[in-house]
């Protein structure tokens, strides 16, 4: 699904990265590093946001990629049921699927209120929904930990377990340990 | 249909913001009301009408470009670019959205502005009404495609007006002169170049 | 290096062409031979525009990195050229009429527009971050530019009518003789040739540019790592080492 060789980013005098190699089907690619080292850039290059500067890439269309960057990518000043709603439509999703995640991740009961009035951990859990309406076969995921609660982290958890490729970005390796198939260290 | 909906979707959404958020229209309502206010103590009595539609053209140009300021700061705010170009919508609709967004806007704004016009100074034609909606339709395209440029740069709401003002000369030329075919021309011209062109600016990969 | 020796013959041949070939015009006098360098230099600069746009228009189709630097040179040079193109504009104003504006001459006027809207260019160029996002964005905006320059042109034309209640005789030679023709196009090509080696230079000098940022990150890239890779379940390397 992901097949990418000596993939490279520089930005015009600034190498972020070079030559990394990838071939992965399933599982969890855990990129860890500091901050700074390069994980997002990476990151946007793997769902399609970014154009990398070298090197060959294979990745599944725009469409079947889920993406969840360090802002939840939700507008504050709709409700979490009119987020969804539009980007359901965008997606070509049923609006069914719509109330399941908002279900599935605690938001029901807030649906008609608006993401302003959440806090940052429940706007992560309605970014997660956000990245998981069209049920990609690729979901990224940049710090997804950010701001969740137990209750977030274990929904987090049975994300990760699904049967999909997931590509998880994080300084706080020791989390996702056991879940990785296959890893990148930034230096 | 899917492309219209697409469309309809996301204008729905711009308005739904600027109805929650009522930052962008009240802004340019007392800014064009107030441009108006300074142009009647600038211009020397007597001063003859194609004056003062000279200065209406400026007041409408500059309160367009306040609107057009505002119009990607919720997308750029909540990394929302990033969220929307992964969809399967095509990009073009995003420009279209946003652009009917902004009109809307300037059109309401200019259902004020123009009868307040009428009342400071000279009244107003017919043939002026006609070219402010067709130059809004320019000033739209044009300033939307630009103002997704300005909000992806650190000087952003000082490098729109450097980028636009340029572009938008034709516009007051044409308005000021009221030369209706032209404005078409004009529109026609650069709405077809902005939706060509729209999915480059937002989206770096293909 | 022939096109460097082919542009200083070429300017050799017209400045001594305007100054001694060139009859003195019977109206305005010896001043009127700048026209043999404002309206060359203004040609010139429409030409590197157009050259920006064309290589935009590659950029865009092959994203190739050489093509966005290529244009961006073109601008860069059209840029020149369109301010010398106001310098000389203002200076004829000034030697034929005694004023050192003129907002009835179109070309001047579209100039400014054009130098307006270029500028505008670069002031996009330094506002956005290096990288592919930046290429997009001047490609969209050097494309627009040409676009822009006949609708300007139009537009400065119509505005001509409601602006100007006095007009100046239009100061180009309307029937133009051979000598003087001939004075025009070695200028013409001057010009032309000129644009040709100064864009041939900024680009190999940035080409040298980016070649040497290329080793200087290479040597950083020896001494630092890049990335390492780790199989599962083995634990993260946390040492450096060449990739």
């Amino acid at each position: 699904m992901i097949r990418v060789h000596g993939l490279g980013k520089r930005f015009d005098d600034r190498r972020v990265f070079a030559g990394v190699d990838l071939d992965l089907a399933d599982g969890l690619l855990l990129v860890t590093g500091p901050n700074g080292s390069g994980k997002t850039t990476l990151l946007r290059v793997l769902a399609r946001l970014a154009a990398p500067s070298a090197g060959t890439l294979e990745l599944p269309p725009r469409e079947r990629i889920g993406y969840l960057g360090h802002s939840p990518n939700v507008y504050r000043e709709l409700t979490a049921l009119e987020n969804l709603t539009l980007f359901a439509r965008l997606y070509r999703v049923e609006r069914e699927r719509v109330g399941m995640l908002l279900e599935r991740f605690g938001l029901w009961e807030v649906r008609n209120e608006r993401v302003s009035t959440f806090s940052r951990g429940m706007q992560q859990r309605l970014g997660l929904c956000r990245a998981l309406l069209h049920d990609p076969s690729l979901l990224v995921l940049d710090e997804p930990t950010n701001a969740l609660d137990v209750q977030g982290l274990e929904l987090l958890d049975a994300v990760l377990d699904e049967p999909r490729l997931h590509v998880v970005a994080t300084h706080d390796a020791t989390r996702f340990d056991a879940r990785a198939t296959e890893r990148l260290v930034f230096a | 249909m899917t492309y219209i909906g697409d469309v309809g979707a996301l204008a729905r959404k711009d308005l739904l913001l600027e109805l929650r958020a009522k930052e962008t229209l009240p802004s340019m309502l007392l800014f064009v009301i107030s441009a108006l206010t300074i142009f009647h103590f600038a211009l020397p009595a007597g001063t003859s009408d194609v004056a003062a539609r000279g200065l209406l053209w400026s007041a409408l140009v500059f309160t367009a470009l306040l609107g057009l300021t505002r119009a990607f700061v919720a997308e750029r705010e909540q990394g929302m670019f990033d969220a929307l170009i992964l969809t399967p919508c095509d990009r073009s609709a995003i420009w279209l959205a946003k652009s009917i967004a902004v009109l809307a806007f300037l059109a309401a704004a200019e259902v004020v502005a123009l009868p307040a016009f009428a009342a400071f100074f000279h009244g107003l034609n017919g043939r002026t009404v006609a070219a402010v909606a067709l130059a809004d339709l320019g000033i739209v395209a044009v300033g939307t495609l630009f103002g997704a440029m300005a909000v992806a740069g650190r000087a952003r709401e000082l490098l729109l007006p450097l980028l636009f003002l340029p572009a938008a000369i034709p516009i007051v030329v044409g308005g000021v002169g009221g030369y209706l075919w032209f404005l078409v021309l004009y529109d026609a011209i650069f709405a077809v170049f902005a939706w060509g062109t729209f999915e480059y600016v937002v989206a770096e990969a293909a | 290096m022939k096109l460097p020796a082919l542009t200083t013959v070429a300017f050799g041949a017209a400045v001594a062409l305007i100054f001694f070939y060139a009859p003195t015009d019977a109206d305005q006098g010896f001043s009127q031979r700048i026209f043999y360098f404002h309206v060359p230099i203004a040609l010139t600069s429409y030409v590197c525009f157009g050259w920006g746009a064309w290589k935009a228009l590659r950029y865009l189709r092959t994203r190739d990195e050489r093509a966005d630097l290529e244009s961006y040179v073109a601008v860069h040079q059209g840029v020149v050229f369109g301010a010398l193109t106001l310098v000389t504009g203002s200076i004829w104003a000034r030697a034929s009429w005694g004023v050192w504006w003129s907002w009835s001459e179109n070309q001047l006027v579209l100039f400014l527009v054009l130098f307006l809207f270029y500028c505008a260019y670069f002031m996009l160029r330094y506002s956005v971050d290096a990288g592919p996002a930046r290429m997009n964005m001047s490609a969209v905006y050097a494309l627009f530019g040409v676009v822009l320059i006949p609708v300007s042109f139009l537009a400065i034309r119509l505005s001509q009518r409601f602006i100007h209640p006095v007009v100046f005789d239009s100061h180009a030679p309307s029937n133009m003789t051979g000598a003087q023709w001939l004075s025009f196009l070695v200028s013409l090509a001057a010009m032309l040739l000129l644009f040709a080696t100064l864009y041939n230079v900024e680009l190999a000098g940035k080409r040298i540019d980016a070649h040497l940022r290329e080793l200087r990150e290479l040597l950083g890239r020896r001494l630092d790592g890049g990335p390492q890779r780790a199989q599962a379940p083995a634990l993260p390397a946390p040492e450096r080492g060449p990739s």
